[in-house]
């Protein structure tokens, strides 16, 4: 194998390793109008991914700088290429991050519920539009000889694309679901149990059908297998919420997702981004990866931080691991609402 | 406007604006870390509750950091595609080892540090505190030494077939002359705008503290309240004075060595900086000049010290320094027609603006140092007014420090290196995406009004907690050393947003 490939695997994991984590949190953000009827079963909520958040969306940004390194090419024309779902997927998150941590900072329910829209936008925005970039980046835009997207806006909003955008959306959705009912005791379970059933079986028929379009219009041979498992995973899924069993969905949940993704990067290998003017142009992970010598360094890099950073990380889910119930959210310390 | 433009008015704002949160980010986290080792050792509540007292500005201010700081990561995908091409290869290191090594590292273990009181054992929950400290203060070393290599490219040959600049030795990248003199002076900025915080707000509440107890009827209100003067506030203020004067010589020392390094490198900038249109031999350093604003031809000096500049360029008062005129003549001769020459304005007066800021935190480190002497503790309200007033200095002089630093290296994305590459150099004008202007101004507009939104916000969250105080509920530590509680009995967390 060489760098190139490995560092295309490299981005896929990092990605991977982003909708695994940030999945779960978008969905935990996007069912707080569904799940969080009073303040305290939205703190729930909010502080079963409180202290990983962070951490997790920082694979986003890792993922973003490892493109950037190793393939410049591909960083340049993506991002300057889908430059307003990019624009609108940062103001979300940005939305999101400011909401999370000054929520509690005013004791006040207008300052609260202006921070939880932050919250749901953050989640609902990034959880659509990714599904949108992905399933575009494997069905290939215009890109033109000077390895430039000249396709509008709104071809980015083609069928596939939008089916990519339904599937992330509600395959997050049931990921949140599933996980709350493994973080949470008490009613915020039972009700995350029940809701994680009735969401199954529509992910089952969305994400499948994006899974089989994907499949037939861009895999390959050995694909196949992620279509099988993600399928697998996902009447499992079904299966285990109809039982309440949230730990061995989330298992499921997780290699739905993990299968999706791959299914999604194996598909488009070895092109980073085809091109549907013509093939030449395509960027591959041949002509717009970095020199051998930058692969090399960023290799050593990755190959001794990465482990400590998963180990570090899985530590503070370790810490982290107990449920919590709506009895075991402290007062409010916030700053009282201005009375002026 | 063209998009040039439009994306030019957008990295500055958004930049200047990450670069308003990152200083207190970068200088509060050990000083914090500092506050909590004191309470580990001392057992005194005082600490824990500065700690968490300076804690809720810290995290305050890092959410808003964090959330302008991911906008930075895409935008050089998205408005200069065309550097990224260029530089990829180069930039994209630094950036993806500031991910992985350090961002990575803060994120974690700042969540495990917010919500680790009282769960983790005492010093695995400090160790969380001086890890964020020290993966803020790695992001700050990777990041710039990115862009010093915009500055002063090395560590890199230019491959001719790609056109494009490709890597040849992390080692040198990394260990860039400019790189070198630029992180200490950032870092230096940083404890700077932290110290001054933490006096500002320390000395206001001393002052604050000490008039309650004078007005005070009640004589147990009076001794708390001169008690949290005494034994809280007046400690942590003159610590975070001591970390003001050590800053301030820290800024001086790598200052000259970075403006050394510039004279060298980067003439143009520094002979704008100075408003020195002709070579001079023994150049004096302008203090206040008049003028029309970016004519190099049409300003006067008004006053200026004799052969101050040379000095500082070369250690010697009579050296020759070429002026702005003939290195635009030289740089035609060397790289074509076109202009070189900087913003004259901006680069002479954000010059000024960045040292005379520190005048701010000088004072006030002085001032104040001389008003606790031997045992004093400050009641006078200008005292009071004086710590306020000097807390937002730094970061003005942090912004300007950066606009002079960014706008002085114009034209140039990639500043040709004198003794480098001749062909790894880049005019921003070849750098920027082939954007249609209207796009690039919607992001431009949105970017700055939410970026506006939540400042204001910011601004108001930091002076209602500086106005709250210290709070009740933090007066004693939660229990220390709690084991994980398996049992299954629900026990209130800590901590929850």
């Amino acid at each position: 194998m060489g760098l190139q490939e490995f560092w295309f695997i490299l981005v896929a994991v990092l990605f991977v390793g982003y909708f695994v984590l940030e999945g779960f949190d978008f969905g935990v953000g996007m069912l707080f109008p569904v799940l969080g009827r009073t303040d305290t079963r939205r703190r729930v909520m909010l502080n079963t991914i409180g202290p990983v958040w962070d951490g997790n969306e920082v694979w986003l940004i890792t993922a973003g700088g490892a493109m950037f390194a190793a393939f410049p090419d591909w960083y340049a024309t993506l991002f300057s290429g889908f430059y307003l779902p990019l624009l609108l997927i940062l103001v979300a998150l940005i939305l999101r991050i400011c909401a999370i941590e000054w929520r509690g900072k005013i004791d006040d329910p207008t300052w609260r519920a202006r921070c939880d829209v932050g919250i749901m936008i953050g989640s609902w925005v990034p959880a659509v539009l990714w599904g949108v970039a992905f399933a575009n980046i494997v069905r290939g835009v215009a890109i033109d000889e000077n390895k430039k997207v000249v396709s509008g806006f709104f071809e980015l909003l083609n069928p596939y694309a939008l089916l990519g955008g339904a599937t992330t959306a509600i395959v997050f959705a049931l990921h949140g679901a599933v996980f709350l009912a493994l973080k949470t005791s008490g009613e915020v379970r039972e009700d995350s149990v029940k809701l994680a059933a009735r969401l199954s079986i529509p992910t089952v028929v969305v994400a499948g059908a994006f899974v089989l379009w994907t499949q037939l219009a861009y895999g390959k041979g050995w694909t196949w297998i992620l279509v099988a498992v993600a399928a697998a995973a996902l009447v499992g899924v079904v299966a285990l919420t109809a039982v309440a069993r949230e730990g061995w969905a989330f298992v499921l949940t997780t290699v739905a997702v993990i299968a999706t993704v791959v299914l999604l990067f194996g598909s488009l290998y070895p092109n980073l981004m085809p091109s549907t003017i013509d093939e030449a142009y395509n960027l591959t992970i041949y002509n717009a990866s970095s020199s051998p010598y930058t692969l090399k360094v960023m290799t050593w890099a990755a190959v001794f931080v990465t482990p400590v950073v998963i180990g570090y990380q899985a530590w503070t889910y370790w810490v982290f691991r107990q449920r919590i119930s709506t009895a075991q959210i402290p007062p409010s310390i916030g700053l009282p609402a201005k009375s002026r | 406007m063209d998009a040039l433009d439009v994306s030019r008015w957008q990295f500055g704002i958004t930049t200047v604006y990450h670069f308003i949160l990152v200083p207190l980010t970068i200088g509060l986290a050990p000083l914090i870390a500092v506050m909590q080792t004191m309470w580990v050792i001392t057992k005194k509540d005082h600490w824990y509750r500065l700690t968490k007292f300076f804690g809720k500005f810290f995290l305050i201010n890092f959410a808003l950091g964090v959330a302008t700081g991911i906008v930075q990561e895409f935008q050089f995908g998205m408005n200069w595609s065309e550097y990224s091409r260029f530089v990829g290869d180069v930039f994209g290191a630094p950036l993806a080892l500031e991910g992985l090594v350090a961002f990575f590292l803060e994120s974690t273990f700042l969540g495990l540090w917010i919500f680790g009181w009282g769960r983790l054992p005492k010093l695995v929950h400090l160790a969380t505190i001086w890890l964020v400290a020290i993966g803020v203060n790695a992001s700050a070393f990777f990041i710039i030494a990115a862009n010093s290599f915009m500055q002063h490219p090395v560590g890199a040959v230019y491959n001719e077939e790609r056109g494009r600049a490709e890597l040849t030795s992390i080692w040198e990248l990394l260990t860039n002359n400019t790189a070198l003199a630029a992180f200490p002076h950032v870092v230096a900025g940083a404890f700077l705008t932290a110290g001054t915080f933490i006096a500002g707000i320390g000395g206001w509440w001393m002052v604050r503290n000490m008039r309650r107890a004078k007005a005070a009827t009640d004589p147990v209100v009076a001794a708390a309240n001169e008690n949290t003067a005494r034994t809280m506030f007046r400690p942590v203020t003159i610590f975070a004075m001591w970390v003001m004067v050590a800053s301030g010589v820290g800024l001086a020392i790598t200052g000259d060595i970075q403006a050394k390094l510039m004279f060298e490198q980067q003439p143009m900038k520094m002979a704008s900086a100075e408003s020195l249109c002709h070579t001079e031999t023994g150049a004096d350093f302008s203090i206040l000049t008049v003028g029309t604003q970016n004519n190099c031809e049409n300003i006067t000096q008004l006053i200026s010290i004799p052969g101050l500049t040379s000095f500082l360029a070369n250690g010697d008062p009579n050296s020759t320094l070429m002026g702005v005129t003939e290195l635009q003549a030289q740089y035609e001769e060397q790289f074509g027609p076109g202009n070189y020459k900087p913003n004259l304005f901006v680069t002479y007066w954000t010059f000024r603006a960045m040292i005379g800021w520190a005048a701010g935190s000088a004072i006030l480190a002085v001032v104040g140092l001389w008003m606790t002497r031997g045992g004093r503790v400050p009641d006078q309200k200008w005292f009071g007014w004086l710590s306020l007033l000097a807390i937002p200095t730094p970061f003005l002089g942090n912004s300007a420090g950066w606009v002079f630093t960014e706008m002085g290296r114009q034209p140039w994305v990639v500043h040709p290196n004198p003794t480098g590459v001749d062909q790894i150099r880049l005019l921003v004008d070849q750098g920027v995406s082939d954007h249609p202007t209207a796009l690039v101004f919607a992001s431009l507009i949105t970017f700055t009004l939410v970026y506006a939104a939540l400042g204001v916000v910011w601004f108001m969250l930091i002076r209602r907690y500086a106005i709250a105080g210290p709070s009740d509920h933090d007066m004693r530590p939660p229990g220390d050393e709690v084991p994980p509680d398996d049992s299954g009995e629900p026990k209130q967390l800590s901590f929850a947003y």
